[in-house]
């Protein structure tokens, strides 16, 4: 097992993925590959091992088998700690951002600059914000006003705009996001999109799990498709249409049009 | 634009939505009724009255401040001021220890019992805090009765009394105390990395513990200063009436957290404001000092004091909802 593979092929590779939760097979010998710079779209019913694959990824979860390639080496992914070490980040909807600190010291958090006064560390605010504003223009992020503002009072696109740009902010090379646009309205669904796409210019590669087509179809350049925890087919997103990836979600053989 | 709207137009809304608002109306509101009802109560004298009163329970509180913030509590802390009063009393009275290292030994053994308290509610037992503060509360109550035989000490050495009596430049000894703890606690919780960390556990601890933060020592560190305020409320307790008293401060960890509370702060962690806990105390010293000015009994006292408890936490949480 283990080795070295041909490098610079694929950013990320995970190779014949085995887990079950007791009696239930969620991920039977999956794989998956991400190249570089691209978006990957990971879709499929309910149930079919989508969060279960970006758990394992990002280390929320040990896999029973199987193997993780970063680069073309064989990574150990034993804690969200080590992925994050490795530069992949899983962006939760809940679980990225403190409500009641501001969006500043948010994008800092654990990771704050200083200054050691008298044992303790005084936070550099005037430099912090400066790199905050810097740093959400070279997003192109225009939709946030003030960066005094606590997380609490944003949007749930804005707050999704912020723990995207906090991940890109601290040199992830892998961002995952499990729903990026579920609980969001229309307008704010496309900001979110729009970020995601940007990301690559900031040589950054993205695996997003999504139930809406629609988005998957802007924002993806491949799509990749899990059924009962296998898989169940992969496309480039511009040599296939919407209706294929209906049928590989729902193993349907064929799909009655007049049904839609 | 990402820039910051300017101006006073900012300040005045960032005010308006800010966990001080309510306690510091309400107590402009206090002081402007009773400045009107008694013409005793807006006199130096008596305000001074009211800060040294108020003291005590403002010290403790600051420690209160830091435990809510990080969702939890410290019940422990009326023993906390019973040890420390009565391990600085035997230090100086028993075992001649100068003055200094008294109050050194009086404070440590309040960061004992806090470190406890943070350990249990902290460590792999992830007791609830509740549950731990009621028994440091207990524990730490049992030892405070043994070392001092259930007695109080007595004739402390005059040096002793400065701390709780005495004044700088007209000011109570206890006042000053309390304003530099104030500041210190300023300070670290508005600029300072590990204050910053203590808002993170209590907002959000699943994501302070993805952003790398310890969030245990944070915790720990939380209840140890919270020791070490109560120590420090209970020596210049001890202070102020000469004896090293172990029955001292019954029910002040109810009225920490009253301060606490009517300061804005939310029992669920993750908002908690040190001015606001200022004003909390303020609040009840002054309602209590008022009171007796009008000559109204201790029961109404309480009655009024539940209800002021009461009324602040309604209109906040209307605010908040609106």
């Amino acid at each position: 097992m283990g080795g070295k593979r041909l490098a610079g092929e694929y950013l990320l590779e995970v190779k014949d993925l085995y887990k079950s939760f007791g009696g239930v097979q969620a991920l039977k010998n999956v794989s998956l590959t991400l190249r570089r710079r691209e978006v990957l779209a990971v879709v499929g019913d309910n149930g079919a091992g989508k969060s279960t694959l970006m758990k394992v990824i990002s280390g929320a979860i040990l896999p029973d088998s199987g193997q993780i390639f970063l680069e073309g080496q064989e990574a150990r992914i034993r804690n969200p700690q080590d992925a994050l070490e490795l530069g992949i980040q899983m962006t939760y909807q809940d679980l990225a951002l403190v409500d009641c600190l501001d969006i500043t010291t948010n994008l800092f958090l654990g990771r704050e600059i200083c200054r050691p006064v008298a044992g303790m560390k005084f936070l550099k605010l005037k430099k912090m914000r400066t790199d905050t504003r810097k740093h959400l223009e070279s997003l192109g992020i225009k939709t946030v006003k003030n960066l005094r503002e606590k997380v609490r009072r944003l949007s749930g696109g804005q707050r999704q705009v912020i723990a995207i740009s906090r991940a890109v902010f601290w040199g992830q090379k892998i961002i995952i996001l499990d729903e990026p646009t579920a609980a969001l309205g229309v307008r704010e669904s496309q900001r979110v999109l729009e970020l995601i796409r940007a990301l690559k210019e900031q040589d950054i590669s993205v695996v997003v799990i999504s139930h809406n087509l629609h988005h998957v179809f802007f924002v993806a350049d491949r799509v990749m498709v899990l059924r009962h925890g296998e898989n169940a087919g992969e496309r480039e997103i511009h040599k296939t249409d919407g209706d294929e990836v209906v049928k590989l979600i729902t193993g349907a053989e064929f799909i009655d049009r007049k049904m839609f | 634009m990402v820039n910051g709207e300017k101006g006073v137009g900012i300040l005045f809304r960032n005010f308006k939505s800010s966990l001080i608002f309510t306690p510091l109306i309400g107590l402009l509101v206090l002081v402007f009724l009773l400045s009107i009802l008694s013409p005793y109560f807006f006199t130096v004298s008596n305000l001074f009255n009211v800060l040294r009163q108020v003291s005590i329970i403002a010290i403790v509180a600051v420690g209160m401040t830091y435990a809510i913030l990080t969702g939890g509590i410290d019940l422990s802390v009326g023993s906390v001021v019973a040890l420390s009063g009565v391990i600085t009393s035997i230090f100086m009275k028993k075992f001649g220890v100068s003055l200094p290292l008294s109050i050194m030994a009086g404070l440590i053994s309040g960061m004992a019992c806090g470190l406890v308290n943070g350990s249990m509610i902290a460590s792999k037992i992830r007791m609830p805090p509740f549950i731990s503060g009621l028994a440091m509360m207990a524990v730490v109550r049992g030892i405070a009765l043994i070392v001092s035989d259930a007695r109080p000490i007595f004739g402390l050495p005059d040096s002793f009394a400065f701390l709780g009596g005495g004044v700088v430049l007209n000011i109570p000894i206890p006042v000053i105390v309390t304003i530099i703890v104030y500041a210190i606690a300023f300070v670290n919780l508005r600029f300072t990395k590990t204050g910053c960390g203590f808002y993170a556990v209590g907002g959000n601890e699943e994501a302070a513990r993805l952003a790398g933060i310890n969030v245990s020592r944070i915790k720990v560190f939380a209840y140890l200063i919270s020791g070490f305020t109560s120590a420090l409320g209970g020596i210049v307790l001890a202070s102020r009436v000469m004896v090293g008293e172990p029955i001292a401060g019954y029910y002040y960890e109810l009225e920490a957290i009253a301060a606490v509370v009517i300061g804005g702060a939310y029992m669920g962690g993750g908002e908690a404001s040190i001015v606001g806990t200022l004003l909390g105390a303020l609040i009840m010293g002054i309602l209590k000092n008022g009171l007796n000015l009008l000559n109204i009994s201790t029961y109404w006292q309480q009655v009024a004091i539940g209800l002021v408890i009461a009324g602040t936490i309604s209109f906040n949480l209307f605010r908040q909802r609106r």
